[in-house]
């Protein structure tokens, strides 16, 4: 999926998370994290974006993550909202999201 | 018996209650994607509920998205993914004529067919809140196997109307009547709508006998305070429970020495009052309060 401008998603309310994502000029992934469980879950906050974006199909990214104790379905739900936001998408592909 | 004393509205873009809600246990969850849901913030909603319904367990909670009507952009989108996400119920708003259940129905099959899910696995309830729908409740009650049940909507259906709500709500008399008849007629569920003052406990509390007793099985909540004075209503009192289980007794006896009337301190029992009374005891068993071992 092609990223052509910033899109974001989520809120900064208690257990949710609000994703920015915009395109890396630099090549690859680059996750920004602010979060105050970093320590216990920065890794795996780390992972499931990862994992989502891959499951997109995404690359070249910038993400920033300003995360309020949210689950990892919280995660991927604002991630992808913003992915979709970021690429002008409208029309949702159901079947390679399940 | 499933109750459905209380269905809990949540913002279907609020994080924090769409993982939570049912830890107030109401009987029926209900993420809502249509009018708490700004139009900017649809895709998120959906996006949220999607996925944490497809993560998450509810403890036993019913679950229920009410979706956007497939007279908006939203409609199709919400079912594809509501779908697959699979909630136990589907709830369609300012539903107004059969075709609109059928509607929907059609649409939830495609998608059923799709991944592999048994056709018929996700329910409906209709929502009921405009005069027009009001009129044909009957034939929206009757429209759908799938359908469990039929609410009532009552703050666009008041505003059309040209009045407000009430604090004894006799502007919704007749709506009030009229889905609960269609919901009887067809054997399904009748909801009452949303009490949207939630300061007023005493003014809530007074509504929720008056639906209880027209025959209402229940209520739409906002707020999750409102969910145990609503079971507090619900729930037989000692002396109802004691007085049909007499009745039950007086009955198993009856027909033990083959007798075909009943009477009871004196009156007699007839159907009407059996029913009544086994009624009593469901709600009871369901409520907690009587073990589910005791005979009907």
């Amino acid at each position: 999926m092609r990223i052509l401008h910033s899109g974001t998603a989520g809120t900064l309310e208690s257990s949710d998370v609000m994703i920015t994502v915009e395109r890396n000029p630099e090549k690859g992934l680059i996750i920004e994290l602010e979060s105050i469980s970093e320590a216990r879950f920065g890794n795996r906050i780390r992972e499931v974006i990862t994992d989502t974006l891959k499951k997109l199909q995404v690359q070249d990214v910038k993400v920033r993550v300003q995360d309020r104790s949210a689950l990892d379905c919280t995660i991927r739900a604002r991630l992808t909202a913003a992915v979709f936001r970021a690429a002008g998408i409208e029309k949702y592909p159901w079947e390679e999201l399940e | 018996m499933k109750l459905r004393r209380t269905m809990l509205y949540v913002p279907g873009n609020s994080a924090a209650m769409v993982k939570d809600a049912h830890i107030y246990r109401p009987d029926t969850v209900m993420f809502d994607l249509e009018d708490s849901v700004s139009y900017r913030e649809k895709d998120a909603a959906r996006f949220l509920v999607y996925q944490t319904l497809r993560t998450l367990d509810y403890e036993g909670v019913e679950t229920a998205v009410r979706i956007n009507g497939l007279d908006t952009p939203y409609g199709r989108d919400d079912i594809e993914a509501m779908v697959r996400a699979r909630p136990n119920i589907i709830r369609i708003p300012k539903t107004e004529k059969a075709q609109d259940v059928t509607d929907v129905e059609t649409e939830i099959e495609r998608v059923e067919r799709k991944i592999g899910l048994p056709i018929g696995t996700i329910k409906l309830f209709a929502a009921i809140e405009t005069p027009l729908g009001v009129l044909n409740a009957r034939e929206i009650a009757c429209s759908s196997n799938r359908l469990l049940g039929i609410a009532l909507g009552a703050e666009d259906l008041v505003t059309s109307l040209r009045t407000s709500r009430s604090k004894d709500g006799i502007e919704l008399h007749y709506a009030r009547s009229q889905v609960l008849y269609a919901a009887r007629i067809a054997g399904i569920n009748a909801i009452d709508t949303v009490y949207s003052n939630v300061q007023d406990e005493e003014g809530f509390i007074a509504e929720v006998r008056l639906i209880k007793q027209l025959g209402f099985d229940g209520k739409s909540v906002i707020q999750p305070n409102q969910i145990k004075l609503v079971h507090r209503v619900y729930t037989p009192t000692e002396e109802e429970i004691h007085k049909a289980l007499r009745v039950l007794a007086a009955i198993r006896e009856a027909e033990s020495k083959g007798s075909g009337v009943i009477a009871l301190d004196g009156r007699m029992v007839d159907k009407p009052i059996v029913e009544r009374a086994r009624w009593t005891i469901e709600l009871a068993k369901a409520s907690g309060v009587v073990p589910e071992e005791v005979k009907l």
